[in-house]
């Protein structure tokens, strides 16, 4: 019988590592079957399944109106908060149902973290309290483990190193680019199984939308994301899967292609996808 | 011999993970206790803050309801002893005052206020913080200021009321007009300018239509502030116990004759007080739904 002090001494990795080196694609995170959101009764997404999975970033693209933004909004239950918004359909992380009513919307969201359009860090905390935000509103009192975690979490959105010595000071101090890496440590610090990404660079200059987009290969070993994004190059640099939404002729939004990235951008299945990528409309 | 395990110990993010997992399922329970103990607060809060409101709509209906006959809307007012007096010249009086005011105030009001969401300048800002200060002014000093202005040197009159009415209005509208005015995009303002318009072109063609439906709701608001203010009325349009529609004359008015009645020692006249008590705060309470009804549907219809 094999133990893995075998395998780790035969191929020279600690156990650690071997845990780490985990192949990517093959543990189903988050799945989706059949979501519908409507407003108002009138659908804005319809009928939308496929599945998100460890390790990985999975692009949502597709032109303005599509509704990527209403259906990533669905996977953490931000339309709780909007009386006219209805969402159907099975949204499993893991074997809980996001969807059900029985789901504690805000136990679900220390699951699944988001980061959205504009940086938004609390304007009146310093950036260590917005680092352990999170954490606080979940009831972690511990210090130690407030403070592990923010560390861990800085470090992991590559802003440890210029933050270190002013944790105390106003997050408002920061640059943009440095307030977007400050609210995805926010997320992280929860250390979440998935992090929904809303056009995280929308609002950023192309030197921080760069340093965020390898922020995100850097993340996804640790954690699952699932990434809106306007712009199909930032799609192709970034994701392993890509899901191409379009909307239909009564302007909902439809999942046209799921399909791994490359396969999706060079020999996509649907000539709708084709002529989207190669900027023929949108 | 050790077993092969991915136990999550093995991993500092995996370990954090569950144990930041295990700290908040086991605080959802308090933390739902306390957010429904911070709702239940808020709730208590806005019912004892409605208490009042409620309690003097429904005492002054009761005790107003039984003076409401026809002679109460029809007939002028008459001494004590002598049943089937009315408030006539009192209603008429204080449409007519108000009408005044109003047609007075609303220019000035909405000019006033055009002028504050254009222009950010030393002068804004020192007319901004006037009609701010003129907002606070108490009631009372703007009565004797419309006396000392207007009584002393052409006699009580409703021209006075209106003038005193018309100082509580202005900066009200000013405010709301502004407030409003703001309201509307500025690319709707570039968007003119753009097109060759000049800036008091683009004011009347596009920005004020826009901001209208808030303009409405300002204006009546200051309405429903002016129509139910006693103070300034009782120095400049003296009251009178007959019908007159000269609003150069002495006038009755609304205010003035529930001020009267209720410190008199008659049943049958503190009654006609109450009924107009009741309806002032009617109109008033009318004129509130009112501008809100109408700026939505206003909104609504250009949608």
């Amino acid at each position: 019988m094999t133990t893995p002090s075998d395998i780790t001494q035969t191929i020279g990795l600690t156990t650690q590592e071997v845990f780490v080196a985990q192949e990517p694609g093959t543990t189903k995170v988050m799945g989706l079957e059949d979501v519908t959101v409507t407003f108002r009764g009138r659908p804005a997404v319809r009928g939308v399944s496929f599945d998100a999975y460890e390790k990985e970033v999975t692009a949502l693209i597709g032109p303005s109106g599509s509704g990527k933004t209403t259906l990533l909004r669905a996977l953490n239950r931000m339309h709780d908060t909007e009386r006219t918004a209805a969402v159907t359909g099975k949204i499993m992380l893991g074997d809980t149902n996001v969807n059900d009513r029985s789901t504690d919307p805000t136990l679900l969201r220390s699951r699944v973290g988001m980061v959205f359009q504009r940086p938004n860090p609390f304007p009146t905390m310093s950036i260590y309290e917005n680092a352990v935000a999170g954490l606080r509103f979940n009831g972690v009192r511990k210090k130690s483990l407030l403070d592990e975690a923010a560390e861990s979490a800085l470090v992991a959105a590559a802003l440890w190193d210029s933050v270190r010595e002013r944790l105390k000071v106003s997050a408002s101090t920061l640059s943009g680019g440095e307030q977007q890496r400050l609210c995805i440590a926010r997320a992280l610090a929860v250390e979440p199984e998935v992090l929904l990404m809303d056009e995280p660079t929308s609002a950023l200059d192309p030197i921080a939308t760069k340093r965020i987009e390898e922020l995100i290969g850097e993340l996804k070993d640790r954690v699952t994301i699932i990434i809106v994004t306007h712009n199909m190059q930032q799609a192709m640099r970034v994701s392993d899967r890509c899901a191409f939404l379009l909307m239909a002729d009564d302007r909902s939004g439809e999942l046209i292609e799921y399909a791994p990235t490359s396969k999706l951008f060079s020999e996509p299945d649907d000539p709708r996808t084709l002529d989207y990528v190669n900027g023929r409309f949108g | 011999m050790t077993t092969l395990s991915f136990d999550s110990s093995l991993d500092p993010i995996l370990s954090r993970r569950a144990e930041i997992q295990k700290i908040a399922s086991s605080s959802v329970k308090r933390r739902r206790v306390y957010s429904r103990i911070g709702i239940a607060v808020c709730l208590l809060c806005l019912i004892v803050a409605c208490i009042p409101l409620l309690a003097i709509i429904g005492y002054t209906v009761a005790k107003g309801l039984p003076a409401w006959n026809s002679a109460f809307f029809t007939k002028n007012m008459l001494p004590e002893g002598i049943p089937g007096g009315g408030l006539y010249n009192a209603i008429i009086g204080t449409v007519i005052i108000d009408a005044i005011a109003i047609a007075v105030t609303v220019p000035f009001g909405v000019l006033g206020g055009l002028f504050l969401a254009e222009s950010d300048g030393p002068v804004a800002g020192a007319v901004r913080f006037a009609a701010d200060v003129l907002t606070g002014v108490p009631s009372i000093t703007i009565g004797i200021f419309g006396y000392i202005i207007w009584v002393k040197n052409f006699g009580y009159s409703g021209y006075a009321g209106a003038l005193a009415i018309g100082i509580i209005m202005v900066p009200v509208i000013m405010r709301a007009a502004e407030t409003a005015l703001r309201g509307v995009p500025i690319n709707l303002y570039e968007a003119g300018l753009a097109l060759g318009a000049r800036k008091a072109t683009v004011a009347r063609k596009v920005t004020l239509p826009v901001a209208l439906p808030g303009l409405i709701t300002g204006v009546l608001l200051a309405v429903a502030r002016g129509a139910g203010e006693t103070a300034p009325l009782i120095f400049t349009i003296f009251g009178n116990q007959f019908l007159q529609t000269n609003p150069s004359k002495p006038m009755e008015a609304l205010p003035i004759a529930i001020y009267s009645y209720s410190s008199q020692p008659y049943n049958d006249l503190i009654e006609i007080a109450w009924g107009g008590a009741l309806l002032l705060m009617a109109v008033i309470l009318v004129l509130n739904v009112g501008a809100r009804l109408a700026s939505a549907r206003l909104r609504r219809e250009r949608r």
